[in-house]
């Protein structure tokens, strides 16, 4: 059956409204269920002791004084774990010579980052456990610190993990196309160098986990605070040794997490282990400390960059060089080493061009591990391509948008395969832009803009064109040898009363999966939105899956739900016609009734049908099939990922004495295919944003020559606050992709992929009257005041 | 070094916790966040930074707002304590509770309990204050994943209609 998408009146249309989320009525009300709110009877607190060295050989850990301190049941090393856990390593078949060592869940013989955990204090409260934590007596050898990245494969610098032979994690090279003939011959050519900021996500609710050993079943149960049930559940039944029949995950409310929570932690792992080692309930809550030190960080990298154009402004060829520290190992399972392998793969994105070259460079260093956050790599390759094509356009004489239209990828020109092989469905970069233009009214802001600078107001604004990789196939990590499905699945079955549940693989953090799930469930059903309840986040329960990461859960598990619904309706419609002795294709469900397709005329609501189904089965034919469950999954197979599009624009204010930077306005155009829930697609793209603006303003993990980090905690990491936030526009196309019956691509990085490089142009568009650039994220008063030659020392 | 004399390790306090009366006896270093959610079972309130930055565990003391982890459960004998759990009972904030529901003001949920505790300060002022006016106050609390436009539309709403109910 096909759904009329084109008719806003279709009879249970849900999708395409915005519908209020399910879940938020109470959580306004206090009742989520957050990890650390689940207290198991004789659950015991585990607390961390933590390198104080970036990198440090354990001599010896005495824990004899913690051990026997009040509260206290048991003390834990990295040695004590070794039998119960085997270490990893976090490399993919399909990154091409990716290295990394082996990693345990406390550190065994050295520490390699401060705040690594080399030893764990199991006691009654978490506060007994801090208190014996404080007890333990570690003596270190303090080792040479690797810390900085440029220097990480120098002869003279020591080696992390000497049995790898180097510093180095990863590299790759990508050329298509003759750069250095282009670029000797091309009428313009631009460079500069680009640094963004090495940031974390800082979800306000920490890291949490809660492992539970059942002795008598011989099942490890874990409530954990993940993007991904299923693919923990696979790693710790690897890593503990049980089968991954016997380890359950369980995720309730998640607070925050943005792709932090998408990775394995030593000390999560360490957690579980213990839990296994004890039988007894284990609770492990990180510390606002301890996640600033243990988190992954991200975006840590120093780009190279240059682009040729010939005299009209076309793109000829872009090239760039970029180098990223990683910490002292590649981030299991999902390695460190994509976010350098997306800045190769996205640069130069939207634009139309076909000699590319880019090149990654993966360092370790003794630094807090980076890994996936929130728009792996996109806000980088779209910094540095859009700061490139500012300064082309200037070069040129091009207005930035003008300058943009010449080169996008024209709207027509799809399928597109761009210069660093990825292959596009269908974009709309001119339609985006076009809109965005409008908008804004661009013309009228230039005025004003010109106005302004006539009385030493110095205003700018800054675009950002940019494409998200979403919707991903097991391209991504599967092929790689990770246990992590580019596959999702959801279960929708009709009970007794008419109702309808649906569980799904794909999970919930507060982006809206469960509300939109339902709307796709009660459309493709028939049913009223209030009726569907939705499960998510227990790998016991739910159909296998791969969870949230990669704007992934409207595009495959929206699908996976409307295959599921639209299965149900039909079985529920053949039921239908043995009753009604009707023809099953004259009946349809609307509003929870079974109805005539024509006219409309009800015949029996959900409520009866399930009664006779579940209760006098007898009465029906012998041979009907009453199936009131079905299950689809689904994965894509055409098109390794589903490329989003948009453009942002920012308006802001840069005060050329202080070096402050005021955030005025900021717009957003973007096509995430169809829309589900426009309110949420737009919060989904605001939120987005803001943690972009966070990495482009404010947010740096900063840390010293001996790799201490200097700023872990929330009063010296400075975050994105509601004074200095501008309000957002957001605008959409819709080209809805054709791989699935959907159409729907994932909207939840494109705000973070897009606003960086957004601010950045708007800064530089400021103060180019007084030939001031910057490159260095994030745009502090300090470097603002630095790059205007106010500041010299 | 036992420090038992120069002060007192635990310490009992009877206050009144959403209404109701409490009698305990506490570690005299337990935070009012850490009591009401390990103690009490109140776990509306969150502890996100427990340096008193994040506002997650904003709630209500003696008619003003406060940082749960920053105030000691033994200086409350006497104190009258108000958590989401409570009002959300006494109905006090539906009109926010409804406005940042329907205007999609929350994603996780884990600073809307806080923010919650902020915003009625505001709308309690009455008046139509400016967006810039809602920011400025609304600038104590952390939220990561909203941008905070949608709080703002919330809380405007709930100040314009109050407003216009006059």
């Amino acid at each position: 059956m096909r759904l009329d998408w084109g008719n806003p009146d279709r009879p249970n249309s849900y999708i395409g409204r915005s519908v209020p989320r399910p879940n938020a009525a109470r959580l306004v009300e206090g009742r989520g269920r957050y990890v650390d709110d689940i207290v198991l009877p004789r659950m015991l607190h585990v607390a961390f002791v933590r390198s104080p060295h970036a990198h440090a050989r354990i001599l010896r850990i005495a824990t004899d004084e913690a051990q026997s301190a009040k509260g206290v049941r048991r003390v834990f090393t990295g040695a004590d774990l070794c039998d119960v856990c085997s270490p990893w390593v976090a490399v993919l078949a399909h990154l091409k010579g990716i290295k990394s060592a082996p990693q345990h869940p406390i550190a065994v013989e050295r520490a390699t980052w401060t705040g690594e955990p080399v030893a764990a204090v199991v006691a009654e409260t978490r506060a007994a456990a801090e208190d014996g934590a404080a007890l333990v007596d570690v003596d270190y050898e303090v080792l040479p610190a690797v810390v900085d990245m440029e220097t990480a494969l120098d002869p003279a610098t020591p080696l992390i993990h000497p049995d790898l032979g180097d510093n180095l994690t990863f590299q790759r090279l990508h050329e298509k196309g003759d750069v250095d003939a282009i670029f000797s011959a091309a009428s313009h050519v631009v460079e500069a160098t680009f640094r963004t900021g090495r940031h974390t996500g800082v979800c306000l609710e920490p890291r949490s986990i809660l492992a539970e050993w059942n002795p008598g079943e011989r099942q490890l149960t874990v409530y954990h605070s993940t993007q991904a049930p299923h693919m923990m559940q696979s790693v710790l039944a690897k890593h503990l040794d049980l089968p991954e029949s016997r380890v359950r995950v369980i995720c309730g409310d998640v607070g925050g997490s943005y792709g932090i929570k998408v990775h394995v932690y030593p000390d999560e792992v360490a957690t579980a282990a213990i839990a296994r080692v004890m039988g007894r309930p284990i609770k492990f809550i990180a510390d606002r400390t301890e996640s600033f030190a243990t988190d992954i960080h991200a975006r840590d990298h120093r780009i190279t960059g240059r682009i040729a154009v010939d005299e009209n402004g076309k793109i000829l060829a872009i090239d760039i060089d970029d180098l990223t520290g990683i910490g002292p190992y590649s981030v299991y399972p999902r390695t460190s080493a994509i976010e350098g392998n997306q800045v190769v793969n996205l640069c130069g994105g939207p634009y139309d061009f076909q000699t590319y070259r880019a090149q990654t460079t993966v360092v370790l260093q003794n630094k807090t591990p980076t890994c996936q956050y929130r728009a792996v790599g996109h806000p980088i390759a779209c910094a540095v391509t859009e700061g490139l094509v500012d300064m082309a356009a200037e070069k040129v004489g091009l207005d930035p948008v003008e300058m943009r239209r010449r080169n996008l990828i024209a709207d027509d020109a799809y399928p597109y395969t761009s210069a660093a092989g990825m292959k596009f469905e269908a974009l709309s970069h001119h339609r985006s832009l076009e809109k965005l233009v409008a908008l804004m009214d661009y013309k009228g802001l230039r005025a004003e803009q010109a106005q302004l600078r006539e009385r030493g107001v110095y205003r700018g604004i800054g675009i950002a064109s940019f494409i998200e990789l979403t919707n991903p196939s097991p391209f991504m990590y599967g092929i790689g040898g990770a246990r992590i499905s580019a596959q999702d699945g959801c279960t929708v079955r009709m009970d007794p009363d008419g109702s309808v549940v649906a569980l799904s693989g794909v999970t919930e953090q507060g982006q809206g999966t469960e509300a939109i799930l339902a709307q796709i469930v009660a459309e493709a059903v028939g049913v009223e939105v209030g009726e569907v309840r939705i499960i998510t986040g227990d790998t016991q329960t739910t159909p296998y899956g791969g969870g949230t990461w990669a704007s992934r859960g409207a595009g495959i598990g929206g699908e996976a739900a409307l295959q599921a619904g639209l299965a149900l309706r039909a079985n529920i419609l053949e039921v239908a016609g043995a009753m009604l002795q009707a023809k099953a294709d004259t009946l349809d469900i609307r509003a929870g009734r079974i109805v005539d397709s024509n006219g409309g005329i009800e015949r029996m609501d959900l409520a009866e049908l399930g009664r006779i189904v579940y209760f006098r089965g007898d009465t029906l034919p012998r041979e009907l099939s009453r199936e009131m469950v079905a299950t689809r999954h689904y994965i894509t197979s055409e098109y390794a990922f589903a490329f989003t599009n948009g453009v942002q624009a920012s308006w802001l204010e840069v005060d050329v004495e202080t070096g402050f930077v005021k955030l005025l306005k900021h717009w957003c155009v973007e096509d995430c295919g169809r829309i589900i829930n426009p309110m949420l697609v737009d919060e989904q793209i605001r939120g987005g944003i803001v943690q972009g603006i966070g990495g482009a303003l404010y947010e740096e993990c900063l840390y010293d020559g001996d790799g201490q980090l200097l700023n872990a905690n929330m009063a010296d990491y400075l975050v994105p606050m509601a004074a200095e936030m501008p309000d957002m526009v957001v605008g959409h196309v819709e080209t809805p992709t054709a791989e699935s019956a959907l159409g729907a691509k994932g909207a939840g990085e494109a705000g973070t992929a897009g606003a960086p490089g957004a601010v950045m142009n708007g800064i530089n568009d400021a103060l180019r009257p007084l030939g001031a650039r910057l490159t260095e994220m994030p745009f502090t008063p300090e470097r603002v005041l630095r790059a205007l030659g106010k500041l010299t020392k | 070094m036992n420090a038992e004399g120069m002060f007192r390790r635990q310490v009992e306090v009877a206050l009144t916790v959403n209404g109701e009366p409490v009698e305990a006896r506490v570690d005299a270093g337990k935070h009012l966040v850490d009591f009401l959610r390990l103690d009490l079972g109140l776990t509306g309130s969150h502890a996100g930074c427990e340096h008193g930055v994040c506002g997650a565990c904003t709630i209500r003391v003696n008619g003003e707002i406060v940082r749960g982890c920053l105030v000691l459960t033994a200086q409350l004998d006497g104190a009258e304590v108000w958590t989401v759990e409570g009002v959300s009972e006494t109905g006090e904030m539906r009109a926010l509770q409804d406005a940042f529901v329907q205007r999609n003001a929350l994603q996780c949920g884990f600073c809307t309990p806080g923010m919650l505790f902020a915003a009625a300060e505001l709308v309690e002022r009455g008046g139509r204050p400016s967006r810039e006016e809602i920011r400025e106050h609304m600038s104590g609390n952390y939220c990561r994943c909203t941008g905070y436009e949608a709080i703002i539309d919330a809380i405007e709403q709930v100040t314009s209609d109050q407003e216009g109910a006059r």
